[in-house]
């Protein structure tokens, strides 16, 4: 009976977290920021329902790896594809929705960016050479 | 109970399956694209493991395991496409 309600809490709670990322993935404003819902959200639940489904074999008298196979691989996964998506974004120049920091926000060491490049016109965006 | 949660289950899934699918074909640009079917399969895992609870069968983790696999490797094929031009260098 206890393990019923663990069994039931993990579904509801792993499908809530799936819905939550997808929800992420289609309301927010920016690729950056849509990025965060797979990443996170969905990786989470399917922790939750996979453990959920782990217990479920467990107490039907038939464990198998199978699910901690698959919960590792994609706890494993998730965030080499988002690195790899975003990585593909920053080439495409995709539109960010937020200005990128300003030049002298970012001034932890002044007299290096007194002499930058960027220290004579503050109005100017950073581009992709001033960070590398 | 468990019934119930797999009804909510099956519903939830079914709702982001879609919003996934509006991604896919409305994103503004291709790494929308990347990530909207990068959360498909996901979300095709976790159909997968809900019919497999409700089933009682364990055999559709075996078809879990291979579209996890073959999800991963898509996804960093595509994005090395997309930086590199060619998949193999």
């Amino acid at each position: 009976m206890i393990i019923e309600i663990v069994i039931a809490l993990g579904i509801v709670a792993g499908t809530s977290l799936v819905l939550i990322g997808s929800l992420g993935l289609m309301r927010f404003d920016d690729l950056y920021c849509r990025l965060h819902g797979p990443t996170a959200s969905t990786t989470l639940g399917m922790g939750s329902l996979l453990i959920a489904s782990t217990l479920h074999f467990i107490s039907a008298g038939d464990p198998s790896l199978h699910e901690l196979v698959v919960t590792g691989f994609l706890f494993l996964t998730a965030p080499a594809s988002a690195h790899m998506v975003a990585k593909a974004a920053l080439h495409l120049r995709v539109h960010s929705v937020t200005r990128p920091p300003r030049p002298e926000a970012q001034d932890a060491f002044p007299e290096t960016a007194a002499r930058g490049p960027s220290s004579s016109d503050p109005d100017r965006l950073p581009t992709l050479r001033d960070d590398c | 109970m468990i019934a119930a949660a797999l009804l909510f289950g099956f519903g939830a899934v079914s709702v982001s399956l879609l919003l996934c699918l509006y991604r896919v074909i409305a994103g503004p640009d291709l790494p929308d694209r990347i990530v909207a079917l990068d959360t498909l399969y996901i979300n095709g895992i976790a159909l997968l493991v809900l019919v497999g609870i409700s089933f009682n069968d364990s055999v559709y983790f075996e078809s879990a395991v291979l579209i996890a696999m073959m999800g991963f490797v898509s996804t960093v094929a595509w994005c090395k496409h997309v930086i590199r031009g060619t998949i193999i260098d």
